[in-house]
């Protein structure tokens, strides 16, 4: 679950990191209210889930309400990198002296944590990394041991921030990684953390994603899980507990598991066509479920065939093919269907498909063959009931 | 011979009490692994369908000489679980469940390594091991595998690990064990740890691999093939087209930057001598070519 920044800034406060008072505006209105009640000067900052919003003019300094007020009514509505911009985060400004990098994630390869840390803040931290990469003090902690401050100490002098930084820095990267630990964060970043010319060590930005496998301890959660960015049938599917990912394509993609859905995807994209999302439907694959899945593919109104490629295993095929029937007879579907059934039972579970094939309902021995089948029906079918 | 389980191996289920321990243990009995015990610490001395059923994994070890755990409760309580199992003497643990929080898991993948690294974790979130034949542990379909040999597989998917047993039984070749090591951000069992393994069994002449775009495991497995493994290899990455930062349904599957990507990671497979298959039925077409070079 990624955060916006005002959500992460929130998410840091609540483990004592000092950040800067803001609100969080939805209308020109509120922000130049909030604006009032901060005091000027601010700085008027788009709230999406993606990067580069400097460039694009998502985060503008306002010297006074007026500024306020052209700056929200530009940012609002804005298009970054695809994210319409719905809300904007006004906060005081800061006077910045330095500005660092920091953060922590999850190594894969090393199966630790890593801690980052850097003098060069501000800019993309890849940038840095390709560059620059001594300008980088890494380190690695054993989730067993944690993160003391002494180790915390050498890591900051290490990384070279000036004396003037290093008690204000010590302190903000314990809390940080405690909030990374006891969030539940796949991700905790500050960029930048910066040094006042008052000498305060202060959170400038905040880029938080939290694993939404840890929301059973974390009950606030739901409030992010609200808030996440998704299409329309994206929501849709979610609503339904289906692992949906949306595309731009034209074939409709049903499987069962994540690694055949991706496969599919793979093989419908190699033959030529174009798929119009990924969904797995799990290993069950029974009526509910499959008529679910239908459903959110029956409402795109890009997708021109439908792909269902299910792999019997424990579920025997003829148990999915039931399915399969079940739920074509529940969803008024306007694209062609092609189905591949494999594995355990599929004979039978074929000569249960076998009495419904039609125009708009075909069946095909391999994924391959499947595959070519659904993107020749996407590019003759027009998407209208067959 | 098998890697990590054979006919020997006794295994205690823990959550065999529940609807899917229960399901799946009887499953894997009925296919000839010596289920041997469940725990669960409200049901001790009550039996599931025979199977005895103790309050502690430490507890079934004793009355029953359980040499492997197999774990079906759910995520909340899999980091005790596994730590439970370690400390009952157990020497491989197989966690099915998925979604676990990622610093559970990097959590007991690090006490496991500190305090009983002897002991062998595979998954969580994966679809367990099997040697045909001769054990089966997890949620495989047992009779989709053909015993014997020549191949081993080890693979991220579930469904493409079962697609990939399918194909190789059609025709007509068997395997010797083979390994879901899962698709999560920590998994106990590595590439590395299964490839090892085939290299040193004498009857796996040949294996098969199943990656997953997201993370860097088949760049490392690639690193091993070429400086460690004279036995051939076939492979296939699911995820070729997916787009960046999106995730995939597994929790590891997902493309960040330019890191990840299915094409390097094929790109680096090939480069140390593996043949790469652009789907998963090339690649077992890719695998029957190999075995018939044995």
């Amino acid at each position: 679950m990624d955060l916006f920044e005002y959500q992460g800034k929130q998410f840091f406060a609540g483990y004592g990191m000092p950040i800067s008072p803001g609100e969080v505006a939805f209308t020109v209105d509120e922000a130049v209210a909030a604006a009032e009640r901060l005091g000027t000067p601010v700085m008027v900052k788009a709230q999406v889930h993606t990067g580069g919003r400097g460039k694009a003019g998502g985060v503008k300094f306002a010297a006074t309400l007026d500024d306020v007020r052209e700056h929200a009514g530009n940012i609002l509505g804005l298009d970054i990198s695809g994210h319409v911009v719905g809300r904007v985060w006004i906060e005081q400004a800061s006077d910045i002296a330095e500005e660092y990098y920091a953060s922590f994630t999850l190594d894969r390869s090393a199966k630790k944590h890593l801690g980052m840390l850097s003098v060069e803040g501000g800019v993309e931290i890849e940038a840095v990394a390709d560059e620059n990469p001594d300008a980088i003090a890494k380190i690695w902690v054993d989730p067993v041991d944690g993160l003391d401050e002494a180790t915390t100490r050498d890591w900051v002098t290490a990384a070279g921030l000036p004396e003037a930084a290093v008690e204000g820095a010590v302190d903000i990267l314990g809390r940080l990684y405690e909030s990374y630990v006891d969030g539940d964060a796949d991700l905790v970043e500050i960029n930048p953390l910066i040094l006042t010319d008052d000498g305060r060590v202060h959170v400038l930005d905040a880029k938080v994603t939290l694993d939404a496998n840890s929301v059973f301890r974390h009950e606030s959660y739901a409030e992010f899980d609200g808030t996440q960015t998704r299409d329309e049938r994206e929501t849709a599917a979610h609503a339904k507990g289906l692992q949906y990912v949306g595309l731009d394509g034209s074939v409709g993609v049903i499987a069962n598991g994540a690694g055949l859905a991706m496969s599919t995807v793979d093989v419908v994209n190699q033959v030529g066509g174009s798929p119009a999302n990924f969904l797995d439907i799990g290993g069950g694959a029974n009526a509910d479920v499959m008529a679910g899945a239908l459903e959110v593919i029956n409402n795109d109104p890009a997708v021109r065939s439908i792909f269902i490629n299910i792999f019997g295993g424990i579920t025997r095929g003829d148990e999915v093919a039931n399915g399969i029937v079940e739920a074509i007879g529940r969803v008024d579907m306007r694209s062609p269907i092609v189905i591949r059934l494999d594995g355990t039972n599929a004979d039978e579970g074929r000569a249960i498909l076998e009495p419904h094939l039609s125009e708009s309902m075909h069946m095909a021995p391999t994924m391959l063959d499947a595959a070519r089948q659904a993107v020749a029906l996407a590019g003759t079918s027009r998407g209208v009931v067959l | 011979m098998t890697i990590f389980v054979d006919e020997t191996t006794k295994v205690v289920y823990q959550g065999l009490t529940g609807s899917q321990g229960r399901y799946y243990g009887l499953l894997n009995r009925d296919y000839g692994t010596q289920v041997v015990a469940g725990t669960n610490p409200r049901k001790a001395g009550t039996d599931v369908d025979g199977v005895p059923v103790f309050a502690t994994v430490g507890d079934a070890v004793e009355a029953t000489g359980a040499t492997a755990s197999c774990i079906f409760i759910p995520a909340p309580g899999v980091h005790d679980a596994v730590i439970e199992a370690a400390e009952g003497g157990v020497e491989f643990i197989v966690g099915i469940t998925e979604g676990v929080p990622a610093h559970d898991e990097a959590l007991f993948y690090n006490r496991l390594k500190r305090d009983f690294p002897d002991v062998r974790m595979l998954g969580p979130n994966c679809p367990g091991i099997i040697s045909p034949g001769r054990c089966n542990i997890g949620i495989t379909a047992g009779h989709i595998a053909l015993a014997g040999g020549p191949v081993g597989i080890v693979s991220r998917s579930g469904t493409l690990t079962y697609q990939a047993l399918y194909e190789l039984k059609e025709k007509g070749i068997g395997c010797t064990t083979c390994v879901g090591i899962g698709g999560d951000p920590v998994p106990g069992t590595t590439f590395i740890d299964c490839l090892e393994a085939f290299e040193a069994d004498p009857d796996t002449r040949a294996v098969m691999m199943i990656g997953e775009i997201g993370g860097s495991a088949e760049e490392e497995a690639a690193a091993f093939i070429r400086d460690h493994m004279t036995k051939p290899v076939s492979a296939y990455v699911a995820g070729v087209t997916a787009p960046p930062g999106k995730k995939m349904g597994h929790a590891g599957a997902i493309v960040s930057g330019g890191k990840g990507t299915a094409a390097a990671k094929m790109e680096a497979l090939r480069e140390a001598g593996v043949r790469v298959g652009l789907n998963p039925t090339e690649a077992g077409e890719l695998m029957v070519e190999i075995v018939a070079e044995l």
